[in-house]
């Protein structure tokens, strides 16, 4: 499976054998009538259809299938079946923009073509004239489909095949892609503004600032990216740094975030070291001296391009990892069962996930223990930077676990920080495939884990983690199309209608009504997030939280009020002396910070769990684990009808809906009581109607309610399958011989 | 210094719930993690009018350190040991032996490290180290325990100072190697329930709507003569006479003829269980048992009998050159016979003796999942799984099965019960569970004496093997799956896993009824069920949903199938251990909160009906509606 390309082998599977043959077809398919056409989003247009094409049905081994017409437009591949299917209606959880049948554009991984029982690899359009009896199409979360294009019309098959790997395999312009066609009006801007912090204007860093009790100092001069273009246009450097148009071309430090300690966490870009190179050397120690200023005159620095995998091994681990989850039959699920655990190890993807996960509680620990600054640097300074500092900052800091936290923090350290997330996505399917890498995912990965050691202390779902993996393909959003703040605006306002007047606005992924209705949004909420207690919750002041989260008191004694000028007095020679202690590059061998931040946790985990303190994750072989919902949602065979964690979730939430009307009940009766209006406003009911049905498949709210038989599902193991491809190996040689005979 | 107790004298204290080993260690994230803080001692003096010996007041009344001992256990020995820790450092302290378990307290530092290990889980006792041999803690004890964990201590290594303890812990952890006991027989404890009368043969059969027209209750073996390894009642097809019986347990391996262990309401298809036939390498016939079986596919009207035979093809094949052997095509011409792949006990030991190397002391971290990958132990659970489903999807289709493996008693009674518990949503009860075991293992004759090696030095006896545990880690992998499902909670599950090895209860003691009868099991030990049923609110699953007619097919694919780390990995602190799960935990606070709401509102109303008289408000009504409508689910 992990060779791309023709895989020969596969085309003995039994699986492939159609059971529909076309004298079937004849009876079943009435004269085309009139063509079903999908109901296009505004901006949608057309290119082209095919009808009849097989659709198969991916969770049986017969390969089955529904007829329909297949259609490719500018925004999505959809299938519209010529059945009338009423499960999209009753689905809860469904995406306005795109439903089980639909394919954007943007969402399509690899497509391979079935010729005469081989499967190949298609590349770009241009594949001679022929066209495959069958297309696969791989996506990017993961759904695999399967169409037959040998019942339609050899000019029909011929240009959906063309029209689709045109559209979703052709490199393109960013122009093409469907965000700038799409005119779907915006939910009211305001609303959501003042929700999620986007960190585009100076307000929102200097509140940030506040908040933390930073002691930084806020940079405009960027505001026309006249210092660079790979950097935002507002940030927050430290207060020490100097003139910055003197230090033009080269990296410097961006605070990320301030501990309540005083000390804080910053990010550069640095090129790597080259040794004897005084200049850079120079440059490094002002760096580093004005981080060391920031408190206390110490710093610690953390280069992650040397202790964190390249972006290309974290390509080529997912590459790998995504695989065993593109299941197209269950003959395929169950060989790869066999081996299941090895060939997840063999990916490495769960060990990039720990060490991502690992070098967060080293930079969390020189934060929170020592209380010494940290400054982790990489090349381009938006990839693992972006990584490690939005752990550290989830880790130390509870604001971050709610769901509005998280969504600034998002917006500050990738949206606005300037990762590229066009390229690293690969939306526009460039063929140099060296900057693609999902780096993004790996960080919602590793929130993942977090999540799912310490759901009380998440606001947001593992659900929401999961929609928000998949609305990183969404091509209707601007918040992950683009490559910098710089890029960002540039497009926007080349791209706009109204040239001059006001940039082309796109919906954020924020807006989260432009995909999902208010019932389908509460699935985003954890209902295990123990809240703040109400009168902490009333004051609202993001600096009184700050003490919540102190896991021990730091040395007040090193605290000054005045650290501004904590140095000046000091003569030279202390300074140095200070220096050469408190200043060091802190990786010894990678055996021994592994021991001393494992005793960090050991220390941490002999306290009460405080859910609105530090948070550590437990990183032990067990404990790191595949996020089921995302990988498996799309597997039949992995659902448990009436089980898995939904099971219980459903039992919460019927009896959170009846505390909260008992609630309401005690209230209006308070309230009447009272005989005045209830000013106190009813806690939110974020009732998750998981439907009265009771058994709802574990892959709920992803899995489509298909009636499913309630026969179990029997593994089938290899022997059986070895004796399977055997018997009817031999009954095509039977048939074969049989066809020489005539 | 250390002081030895005339065995005359008895220390008496009551029992308690919450100084059960086993349950505080599950759940406690103790640094140390040797064992749990102990509750505080309890000190009441109640055992001290029983206690024969009271002259020497001081000694008798000084708890084992701050646990409680149970009513008939008495303190062996004391000695000063150094416990070498694998996760801490050395932990000095005190070590209590007594007849039933091996407690130690550190006495060097103020957090509590605590071990509390019943002596029958000790598997094997070696000494470490020799009295010349150098190194710090190099000279003492290595202690080997069925649950997944060693122990190791240290002496000083002058004046031979731990011959009498490793004599004591010897004698005392393998009573039967030493004509003494087990501490079953010793124990004293008293509960308010019987937990022999938990599972009555006939009330069962009742309760499956037997004997009826199809099949009848015999009793054959009442004096275990047909069979001495089964139960006294049977089920059989009502057209089989006794003598018929008596045929067919001549063509099966030690007499373990196909008897019924349950019966489909519905459809009447019905799951019988017995011993490979006696085919041997010359493929003998028997007409009876060829008949035997055909009076059980026609009972129901079923077409094809479906043989399950546990076994992988060639070992069954094997089998013949020992005598057995499997139903052949030609003889059984009305059956098909399904091989379902499943190891023998060997291997399963092999296996969990792999994984406790990959999780005790450490937890094999750079490659943790080829590691696990590589023990085969999920995959052997995989096996046993998959082939219950295929069982009971067989019963649910209306066709009546016959399980066997080579003699029945170990993969058998696994697929058996599985299959009953996946069937039958009573034996998802906590009561119908206990039911379920006492059925399918205890009373047809699993091995349990041989299995674990109670009280029995011989640690090395190819006839252990972690059978059982395999399979209440397959109920523990069908709770996960479906967690509203199941009545008990894994607590229950560890707690049984636990007093499979204590020798505490006389439940798991013996191979089969008629040793049990014959040692007189009923009347002189107490049953694991009174233990666990004289507290049942410990063992609730708080989201259990009853839905009687479900067939549970759990998932048994390694995708859904996980190494279960709260039992296996329990001993190793860094293991994330949550004392509750955040989600019960959660549920518990809202049925709380639900019932102070409730509460409030009763009251108001109350207040609100005296009003009511006074003057008639037209709002009055609508709490009432509600509360009658919140109720209604419950």
């Amino acid at each position: 499976m992990l060779s791309l390309g023709s895989v020969g082998a596969k085309s003995t599977k039994p699986s492939f054998v159609s059971y529909v043959t076309p004298e079937e077809i004849k009876l079943e398919k009435e004269p085309p009538k009139k063509l079903k056409h999908p109901d296009l989003l505004p901006g949608e247009v057309e290119f082209c259809s095919a009808n009849p094409i097989l659709k198969y049905t991916q969770d049986d081994l017969s390969q089955r299938g529904v007829f329909g017409t297949l259609f490719c437009t500018n925004f999505r591949i959809t299938f519209i079946s010529d059945e009338k299917s009423q499960e999209e209606t009753t689905k809860t959880f469904k995406n306005k923009l795109y439903g089980e049948n639909d394919i954007p554009l943007m969402f399509v991984d690899h497509i391979y073509g079935v010729y005469d029982e081989k499967r190949k690899l298609i590349t770009g359009a241009l594949v001679k004239n022929k066209y495959p009896s069958k297309i696969i199409i791989h996506c990017k979360d993961l759904r695999v489909f399967q169409f037959c294009l040998t019942y339609t019309k050899e000019e029909d098959a011929k240009k959906i095949f063309q029209g689709i790997a045109h559209h979703c395999l052709e490199e393109k312009s960013l122009k093409c892609v469907f965000a700038f066609s799409y005119t779907g009006t915006p939910s009211p801007e305001m609303q959501r503004k003042r929700e999620t912090i986007l960190f585009d204007s100076p307000e929102d860093w200097t509140q940030e600032m506040k908040r933390t009790k930073a002691n930084c100092r806020l940079v405009t001069e960027n505001e026309n990216f006249e210092l660079s273009q790979r950097l935002p246009k507002y940030f927050v450097i430290p207060s020490a740094l100097g003139d910055l148009f003197s230090y033009q071309g080269k990296g410097f430090p961006i605070w990320c975030w301030s501990h309540y300690s005083g000390c804080a966490l910053f990010k550069a870009s640095l090129p790597p070291v080259t040794q004897e190179d005084g200049d850079f050397q120079k440059h490094f120690d002002i760096m580093i001296n004005a981080v060391a200023h920031n408190y206390l005159y110490s710093a610690k620095t953390e280069d992650l391009s040397e202790s964190l995998p390249t972006i290309q091994d974290i390509q080529q681990s997912y590459n790998k990892f995504k695989q065993f989850f593109l299941i197209e039959n269950s003959t395929d699920f169950w060989l790869s069962d066999m081996k299941w655990f090895s060939s997840l190890e063999s990916s490495g993807w769960l060990d990039i996930i720990r060490q991502c996960l690992q070098k967060a509680v080293e930079v969390v620990e020189c934060l929170e223990k020592d209380n010494t600054n940290v400054l982790i640097t990489e090349e381009e300074g938006t990839d693992l930077c972006c990584v490690i500092s939005s752990l550290v900052q989830i880790m130390l800091d509870p604001y971050y676990r709610t769901l509005m936290g998280f969504q600034s923090l998002v917006q500050k350290e990738w949206v606005a920080g300037c990762h590229a997330f066009l390229d690293r996505c690969n939306h526009l399917h460039q063929k140099d495939k060296e900057c693609y890498s999902p780096v993004f995912l790996l960080f919602l990965e590793c929130v993942w884990q977090l999540v799912q050691q310490h759901s009380p202390a998440f606001q947001f779902s593992e659900t929401y983690l999961t929609v928000l993996s998949d609305s990183v393909h969404m091509p209707v959003f601007s918040t992950f199309l683009f490559n910098s703040a710089h890029h960002r605006e540039s497009v926007l306002k080349a791209e706009s209608p109204l040239a001059q007047s006001s940039p082309l606005s796109c919906p954020t992924v924020w807006d989260w009504s432009v995909q999902f209705d208010s019932k389908a949004q509460n699935y985003f909420f954890n209902p295990l997030y123990s809240e703040k207690v109400k009168h902490e919750k009333a004051v609202r002041k993001p600096h009184k939280l700050k003490h919540q989260r102190q896991l021990s008191l730091p040395s007040t004694a090193f605290k000054t009020p005045f650290k501004k000028g904590f140095f000046k007095d000091e003569t030279d020679s202390l300074k140095k002396m200070l220096r050469v202690k408190r200043l060091s590059r802190w990786m010894g061998s990678p055996d021994s910070t592994a021991a001393i931040s494992r005793e960090f946790y050991e220390s941490w985990q002999q306290r009460p769990l405080d859910y609105h303190g530090l948070l550590l994750p437990c990183l032990d072989g067990p404990a790191v684990r595949v996020w089921m919902q995302r990988y498996l949602r799309w597997i039949p065979e992995v659902h448990i009808l009436g089980g898995g964690s939904v099971a219980v979730m459903t039992k919460l939430m019927e009896l959170l809906s009846q505390v909260q009307d008992l609630k309401r009940v005690l209230e209006q009766r308070d309230s009447s009581q009272a005989a005045k209006p209830d000013h106190r406003p009813y806690i939110q009911h974020r009732l998750l109607s998981f439907g009265s049905s009771g058994r709802l498949p574990s892959s709920f709210p992803f899995a489509y309610s298909r009636n499913r038989s309630f026969k179990p599902i029997i593994p089938t193991g290899l022997m059986q399958c070895l004796m399977l491809t055997d018997s009817l190996a031999s009954q095509e040689d039977e048939a074969s011989s049989f066809v020489s005979l005539v | 210094t250390s002081c030895v107790i005339p065995s005359g004298v008895h220390l008496n204290l009551r029992a308690s719930h919450k100084n059960d080993m086993s349950l505080v260690e599950v759940e406690e994230a103790n640094p140390a993690m040797a064992s749990a803080p102990i509750a505080p001692y309890n000190s009441s003096p109640l055992g001290n009018s029983s206690s024969p010996n009271a002259s020497r007041e001081s000694l008798k009344m000084e708890p084992l350190a701050d646990v409680a001992m149970l009513p008939g256990e008495e303190r062996v020995i004391d000695k000063d040991i150094i416990y070498i820790c694998p996760f801490n450092a050395a932990v000095k302290g005190k070590v209590f032996i007594t007849n039933y378990r091996l407690y130690f307290k550190n006495t060097d530092s103020e957090t509590p490290v605590t071990l509390d290990v019943p002596l029958g889980v000790i598997s094997r006792v070696e000494k470490m180290g020799g009295a010349s041999s150098r190194g710090e803690n190099s000279y003492g004890l290595e202690i080997t325990c069925k649950d997944m964990r060693n122990l190791r201590f240290a002496l000083k290594q002058e004046g031979h100072s731990r011959r009498d303890i490793f004599e004591i812990i010897f004698k005392y952890a393998f009573p039967l190697s030493h004509g003494m006991q087990l501490f079953a027989f010793l124990s004293q404890e008293k509960y308010e329930e019987n937990g022999w009368n938990v599972y009555e043969a006939m009330e069962e059969y009742r309760r499956q709507v037997l004997p009826n027209s199809e099949w009848r209750v015999t009793f054959i073996n009442k004096n275990y003569e047909l069979c001495d390894t089964y139960p006294t009642i049977l089920v059989v097809p009502y057209k089989a006479t006794d003598e018929d019986l008596r045929r067919v347990a001549a063509f099966r391996s030690r007499c373990r003829i196909p008897v019924l262990s349950w019966f489909h309401k519905e459809n009447h298809a019905v799951i019988m269980r017995c011993s490979q036939p006696l085919v041997g390498m010359s493929g003998k016939r028997n007409k009876d048992d060829e008949r035997y079986l055909d009076l059980i596919r026609e009972a129901n009207g079923t077409t094809k009998l479906t043989i399950y035979d546990a076994r992988p093809n060639v070992n069954a094949v094997a089998n013949k050159a020992t005598g057995g052997g499997y139903e052949g095509d030609d003889a059984y011409q009305n059956a098909e016979l399904v091989f379902l792949d499943i190891h023998n006990i060997h291997v399963m030991r092999e296996s969990l003796k792999k994984l406790k190397d990959i999780v005790y002391p450490n937890v094999e971290e750079s490659h943790w999942l080829s590691s696990l990958e590589s023990t085969h132990w999920l995959e052997h659970i995989k096996l046993v799984l998959s082939g219950a489903i295929q069982v009971a999807d067989k019963v649910s289709s209306g066709s009546s099965v016959v399980v066997h493996c080579s003699d029945g008693w170990d993969r058998t009674a696994q697929l058996t019960s599985l299959a009953m518990l996946m069937l039958d949503s009573y034996y998802r009860t906590l009561r119908g569970f206990q039911v379920l075991l006492e059925k399918e293992w205890i009373s047809f004759g699993h091995k349990f004496a041989s299995r674990i090696g109670h009280g029995d030095k011989n640690h090395a006896d190819q006839d252990r093997s972690p059978i059982f545990l395999q399979f209440i880690d397959c109920v523990w992998q069908m709770t996960k799956q479906f967690p509203t499902a199941f009545e008990f909670n894994e607590r229950l599950l560890v707690v049984i896993l636990d007093h499979l090895y204590s020798c505490r209860f006389g439940t798991f003691l013996y191979n089969c009824e008629s040793a049990r009868e014959s040692n007189n099991v009923r009347g002189k030990t107490v049953s694991l069920w009174s233990f666990v049923n004289s507290d049942t609110s410990l063992y609730i699953n708080p989201f259990f949903t009853p839905e009687s007619s479900r067939v549970l097919y759990p998932v048994a694919s390694m995708r859904h199938l996980e190494l279960w780390v709260t039992y296996y990995i329990r001993w190793n602190p860094r293991i994330l251990h949550q004392q509750q799960s955040p989600v019960e935990q959660r549920y518990k606070e809202l049925l709380a909160l639900r019932d102070q709401y409730l509460k409030k509102l009763e009251e108001l109303q109350l207040s609100d009906s005296t009003h009511l008289t006074n003057s008639s408000t037209p709002n009055a009504a609508t709490p009432n509606q509600h509360i009658t409508h919140l109720q209604t689910p419950f």
